[in-house]
């Protein structure tokens, strides 16, 4: 039954996705789902086969005799620029003279199929001169290859209240990268238009980025180039800079040849020519009471970053602004190294650095407990920041934290998993039992939410009201999987009180929503929510101000109402109000816009107020290990999340799922292997292992925190949910970690991602074992 | 002589002639048809987004499978029903997996999704294998990276307990359809610069191989397929050994078991499991659903993979395995059939007829385990097979084999000789361990180190001998003794 008191998928409703039906039917478009313009020609990147490499000779004579081939381009064809890159300039689209890592496109092939070009792609006789090649964290230091020199937040004096602190211990965890593995490679495809102009659609959570490489590329304006995304098939910041390439390569041989071009990576080539989460190296000094509390911690960041900057900069920052997750550190030094090296340019992934912060300061935690004898849920207890108003909030960055709720959510969840019961059961299961040995954990996240550089929050929407009441929208928002355009949408039927099927949702456009930011950072229904709220608003009080013209009334008497308005006395249907307004010569179209307020961030001086608020959620993890093999198994978890309000749960929960699940990957099972000549082993799902179905813990008891509530104005004070989640995993990690401790007296140390044999190190270690 | 092939695609009859045989399903689908609601992921059959439904007869009744349509050669859908997600329903209906997946919100990115509907549209269909009951173990080959499975999980559960569509076929009326496409004539197709032969009898299939020893010989194609979708091959001439039915049989003696070398994993499971627990629960860890769907023992045997799964448990049941060489037939030893890394004993043109199995007297004897980074649809670090009886407490028969630790799936014979008739203790099993670093020295990979395998390897012999002396001790995280509480 419908309620004539509500729009039907208002705000706070569970509505599916709204392109539900077409995935289950095939009928959602994907990039290489376009029916392709007729003449449209394939392309495939010539990939380096050396990570650092003078190129003396490049015969590329069998690749233009291959079949169906086109046209073979090279730095030299390129119309405009080499540049692909996100940030400094540094990432040239095809090599030129020097090839900086293996998998490194060279040069490109442009066949009559996607096939065609891929067989002729590997036709090339390249000579190399090999050159020093730095491949590790190890070697950066050592050879001081920096992005930039180091960077460092202090709070305090560390160094006196380490020297002063009763108890002391280091440490050192190694934490590996992550494949974004979106199910849908990196694709796009150029359409010229007359003269200079240029479509392209692409898979890309950043389609102005793409508008400005391809006009680079092209040697044309901005406005000749318009980029279309209408859905991209995962993108969790794998497609935030990576499309550049592959739409820049397309436009260029488009104006080139004259004919349309598409490319899509096969996965194999995605691994190699894509970046990937930073793997990092933490060490860490810390001084503690003999309760657990911290007193005082240094805490070195060594990321690897690959061969161009593209992000890693931001990334990094936001790895030393998670350094301290929920826990208020007295004295804090926190330093960054970001190691140049000749491997993939690693970049955005969800959590931008900050997963790998907030993992160093929970094994700082579970160390600390280890020592202590404690239990790791009572340390990491004492080191929480006090809710607001108390005196411990201030973060190293020297932003106040004022609206920390995580020991609320903390208890909540520790009483509703039976965190003691289970703890004591786990004891006695693992004093019983010598083969498979049981842990548990439970980590809070507290994830800072805004871009740091200030000026990317903010956001573009434009909304038509049509005469039959009928709302298309737009904004620079771009939909990836994460539910945006079906929340966004929402905030728009609810601020004309339309039904949600009258809201037509349309794919980002460079020509409609202009200057937007990546959909990054978690912040898609925050910036675009607000934007396209905006533009609803001015819409509506241009139709407040005719209704109240028309009828006699004030302003003040008109209400929006359930699929109609209430002028006085009269109630009119929106529709008809609609029709009336435009006869009246009433403009039905506006755009809407949004800065975040109140955000200010000197990067420099590692100071400020980068985040407008925190995300908060925590999570109970129980693991069980083979302590012969290694191998392991999620076995449950319970997790509480803040999402503020939800604007969707049914989205808010997948978004939290999803989230753990691929946290739990990345510190687990998803494994990054190089070889010693820097070639990338693990280059397919075949090798590269996500976690399928069976790896979902059994029991999965995810609850939104009921009492959330953004303290600040967000949209509808809900509060973003796309990365917070990831982190949640941390806590799979850390419950292997508490199975592995169970084996043996010592702390085991275990780095990741836990793959069996990690965790069988771990276990020799905790007993003290040699391992041959 | 027939030169097209003849399949169903979606209820519609379609002949293919002159098409390149080397061409997979997905390409024919995606490019040629311009069907593209079956996604490329992989394009190596380990994703399950381009995962399609296909319906073949299996002793005469309609059994629906889950293909993964980029490792399917189109020869080898000559006489099969495919449905695609285009096909799953009627326009404006949705067949219960759609309707599922909607309601509990299954998809984010969506271009996983129409995998997912399909796998779960095959365990809706006749014939459904029995992991159709375990969703984690039918959704084993479709990854999602969005959602985190849950809701896809329940939505499997919750449309095989829906009732049939009223608009799909029922079994009597499928049968005969695809008694229509059926025959024993052999097939000869040309197209692409490629000749493809898929005879429909032994007899020819034999004849065959003998005359053009050059030929590939394709059995299911799980890894052909991604020689020509990775490697890029470009073989000139192949041979389809699917329609053979004669290979597909697996006969059940009191004292042997015989599985012809085309039967594939899901048809032989059941026997095998039976036969031997432990292989059964083997056989559910290699691929995926799709994958045991297309693959065949003989296949994972002849093609001689280091770690392929089925050679040491086979080898440590003591099987043999025939060839025929045109009309000339032999049999050997498995464990002889490994020569060196990608070497095989079969001369060109010989064809791997059967693999012949002693029946083990207790099903529970051999234990054999798995070890891999993912417990499904993973390749192996090391895989350990023993096949050991125990009298009055003393060893008196040990097989043991190991894959991932050599260049070939191979016995550890120091290691059986060291425990071979001595008391089955504890001590008797550290004695032996210094054989086992004997019987092999492995190496690093991308899967484990050199150290990790030899350690391993130790203490999988160890936790067989846990198993006997603590028969109740929780010793697996997976399968049948699971340690889960």
């Amino acid at each position: 039954m419908t309620d004539p008191e509500r729009i039907k998928g208002g705000v706070a409703t569970p509505v599916p996705h709204d392109s539900a039906v077409r995935h289950v039917r095939g009928e959602a478009v994907y990039v290489d789902d376009i029916p392709e313009p007729p003449g449209c020609l394939h392309a495939a990147f010539g990939l380096s086969e050396r990570a650092h490499a003078r190129i003396l000779e490049l015969d590329l004579s069998e690749v233009r005799e291959a079949p169906g081939v086109v046209a073979v381009l090279t730095a030299r064809d390129l119309p405009g620029a080499n540049d692909v890159s996100a940030s400094a300039h540094d990432e040239p689209l095809l090599a030129e003279d020097e090839v900086l890592f293996h998998g490194q496109p060279i040069f490109a092939v442009i066949a009559e199929s996607h096939l065609a070009a891929r067989r002729a792609a590997r036709k090339a006789r390249i000579r190399y001169q090999d050159l020093p090649a730095i491949l590790t964290i190890d070697q950066a230091l050592a050879a001081g290859s920096l992005l930039e020199p180091m960077r460092e937040m202090v709070k305090g004096d560390p160094e006196a209240a380490l020297a002063a602190a009763p108890r002391r211990l280091r440490g050192r965890v190694e934490l590996g990268g992550q494949e974004h593995f979106y199910l849908e490679g990196q694709a796009a495809l150029s359409v010229p238009g007359e003269g200079d102009e240029m479509t392209v659609h692409a898979s890309s959570q950043h389609p102005t980025e793409i508008q400005h490489k391809v006009a680079e590329t092209l040697g044309v304006p901005f406005n000749a180039v318009t980029v279309i995304v209408r859905r991209m098939g995962g993108g969790f910041g794998g497609k935030e800079s990576q499309g550049n390439a592959p739409a820049c390569l397309t436009a260029a041989a488009a104006r080139l040849l004259g004919r349309p071009v598409k490319m899509r990576y096969d996965r194999d080539d995605d691994f190699l020519v894509t970046g990937k989460r930073h793997d990092f190296r933490i060490d860490y000094e810390v001084g503690f009471d003999d309760q657990g509390r911290i007193l005082a911690v240094v805490i070195d960041q060594a990321a690897r970053c690959g061969w161009a900057t593209d992000l890693s900069l931001p990334v990094c920052d936001r790895a030393m602004l998670h350094a301290d997750n929920a826990y208020h550190l007295p004295h804090a030094r926190i330093r960054s190294w970001r190691c140049r090296t000749n491997t993939v340019s690693n970049t955005a992934f969800r959590g931008f650095g900050g997963p790998q912060g907030m993992a160093g300061i929970e094994r700082v935690m579970d160390h600390v407990a280890h020592a202590l004898g404690l239990d790791p849920l009572e340390v990491r207890r004492r080191n929480f920041y006090d809710p607001p108003g108390g005196a411990r909030t201030l973060t190293p960055y020297h932003m106040t934290v004022e609206d920390c709720v995580i020991a609320e959510i903390v208890d909540e969840l520790a009483e509703s998993c039976a965190y003691a019961r289970r703890r004591a059961e786990i004891a006695e299961w693992n004093a019983r039992n010598q083969v498979i040995k049981r842990g548990l954990a439970l980590t809070p996240v507290k994830f800072g939410i805004s871009f740091t550089l200030t000026h990317l929050n903010q956001a573009a929407a434009l909304v038509h009201v049509y005469t039959d009441g009928s709302v298309h929208l737009n904004h620079g928002g771009t939909e990836m999987g994460q539910g945006l355009f079906v929340k966004v949408a929402q905030v728009a039927a609810e601020a004309f009180q339309i039904d949600l099927d009258r809201v037509r949702i349309t794919a980002t456009d460079t020509g409609k929503a202009a200057n937007t930011s990546a959909t990054a950072a978690s912040s898609g229904s925050d910036l675009n929510g607000m934007a396209v709220r905006d533009a609803c608003e001015k819409i509506k009080r241009r139709l407040t101000a005719f209704a109240a013209e028309r009828f006699q009334t004030s302003a003040d008497q008109v209400r929006f109402l359930p699929g109609r308005v209430r002028v006085g006395e009269e109630e009119i249907a929106f529709p008809d109000l609609v029709r009336m307004a435009w006869e009246a010569r009433v403009p039905l179209s506006a755009t809407g816009f949004y800065a975040t307020p109140r955000i200010s961030w000197d990067r420099a001086a590692g100071r400020g107020r980068p985040f407008y608020y925190f995300a908060y959620g925590a999570a109970a993890t129980e693991a069980a290990i083979d302590a012969l093999t290694g191998q392991w198994r999620i076995e449950r978890v319970d997790i509480l999340h803040d999402v503020g309000r939800s604007l969707n749960p049914a989205i808010d929960l997948g978004q939290i799922e999803g989230g753990f699940v691929q946290g739990m990957g990345w510190l687990t099972m998803e494994e990054l292997v190089w070889d010693e000549a820097g070639r990338l082993r693990t280059h397919a799902p075949s090798t590269y292992k996500i976690p399928a179905a069976g790896d979902r813990p059994r029991h999965m008891n995810i609850r939104i925190w009921e009492r959330g509530e953004n303290r600040e104005p967000t949209i509808h004070r809900s509060k973003a949910v796309g990365e917070p989640p990831l982190m949640l995993g941390i806590s799979a990690w850390l419950a292997l970690s508490d199975a592995a401790a169970s084996c043996g007296p010592a702390y085991p140390a275990l780095d990741a991602p836990a793959t069996p044999e990690r965790v069988l190190r771990a276990i020799a270690r905790a007993r003290g074992e040699r391992w041959p | 002589m027939r030169d097209a092939i003849r399949l169903l695609l979606n209820g519609r009859a379609v002949e293919l002639r002159g098409v390149d045989p080397r061409m997979t399903l997905l390409d024919w689908l995606r490019v040629r048809r311009r069907m593209t609601g079956t996604k490329e992921g992989c394009n190596e059959g380990d994703c399950g987004a381009c995962t399609v439904s296909v319906t073949r007869l299996e002793n005469g009744r309609p059994a629906r499978r889950a293909l993964n349509a980029c490792i399917q050669l189109l020869p080898m859908l000559d006489g099969c029903a495919v449905t695609t997600v285009e096909g799953a329903a009627p326009a404006g209906r949705l067949h219960p997996a759609q309707e599922a997946i909607v309601r509990l919100h299954g998809s984010q990115c969506g271009f996983c999704t129409p995998g997912f509907v399909m796998s779960i549209h095959a365990a809706c269909g006749p014939g459904a294998p029995p992991e159709a009951d375990s969703p984690p173990d039918l959704l084993a080959g479709n990854l999602c990276r969005c959602t985190g499975y849950g809701p896809l999980l329940e939505a499997a559960r919750q449309a095989r307990a829906a009732p049939r569509p009223d608009w799909e076929p029922d079994d009597e009326a499928m049968a005969a359809m695809l008694r229509g496409l059926d025959d024993d004539e052999d097939l000869r197709l040309e197209g692409g610069g490629c000749v493809a032969h898929a005879p429909a009898s032994l007899e020819s299939l034999c004849a065959l191989a003998a005359e053009r020893p050059g030929a590939l010989l394709v059995a299911g194609a799980t890894d052909v397929g991604l020689w020509l979708t990775k490697r890029l091959d470009e073989p000139a001439e192949l041979i389809f050994m699917h329609r053979v039915k004669e290979l597909r049989h697996i006969t059940e003696k009191d004292d042997e078991i015989t599985i012809g070398a085309g039967a594939r994993y899901v048809d032989a499971r059941p026997v095998l499991a039976r036969a031997a627990a432990d292989l059964g629960e083997l056989i559910r860890r290699i691929g995926s659903v799709q994958v045991r769907n297309a693959g065949t023992i003989g296949g994972n045997i002849a093609n001689g993979s280091p770690i392929g799964d089925m050679a040491p448990a086979l080898i440590a049941l003591g099987a043999r395995v025939e060839l025929r060489l045109g009309a000339r037939g032999r049999s050997l030893p498995l464990e002889d059939f490994f020569i060196d890394y990608g070497r095989q004993d079969r001369a060109p043109g010989e064809v791997l007829t059967a693999i012949r199995l002693p029946r083990p007297a207790d099903p529970a004897r051999l234990r054999c385990w798995k070890i891999s980074k993912r417990f499904d649809q993973d390749i192996t670090a090391v895989l350990g097979a023993f096949d050991i009886a125990v009298e009055d407490g003393v060893v008196r028969h040990a097989r043991i084999a190991f894959g991932g630790m050599a260049a070939t799936p191979r016995r550890a014979r120091a290691t059986e000789q060291a425990l071979l008739g001595r008391p089955w203790t504890e001590e008797t099993v550290e004695d032996a361990l210094p054989a086992l670093a004997r019987d092999f020295a492995p190496i690093d990979d991308m899967r484990a180190s050199a150290a990790y395998r030899l350690r391993v390897a130790g203490a999988l012999l160890r936790k067989r001998l846990i198993e006997d002396m603590a028969p109740g001790a929780p010793t697996r995280l997976a399968g049948t003794r699971e340690g889960a509480a």
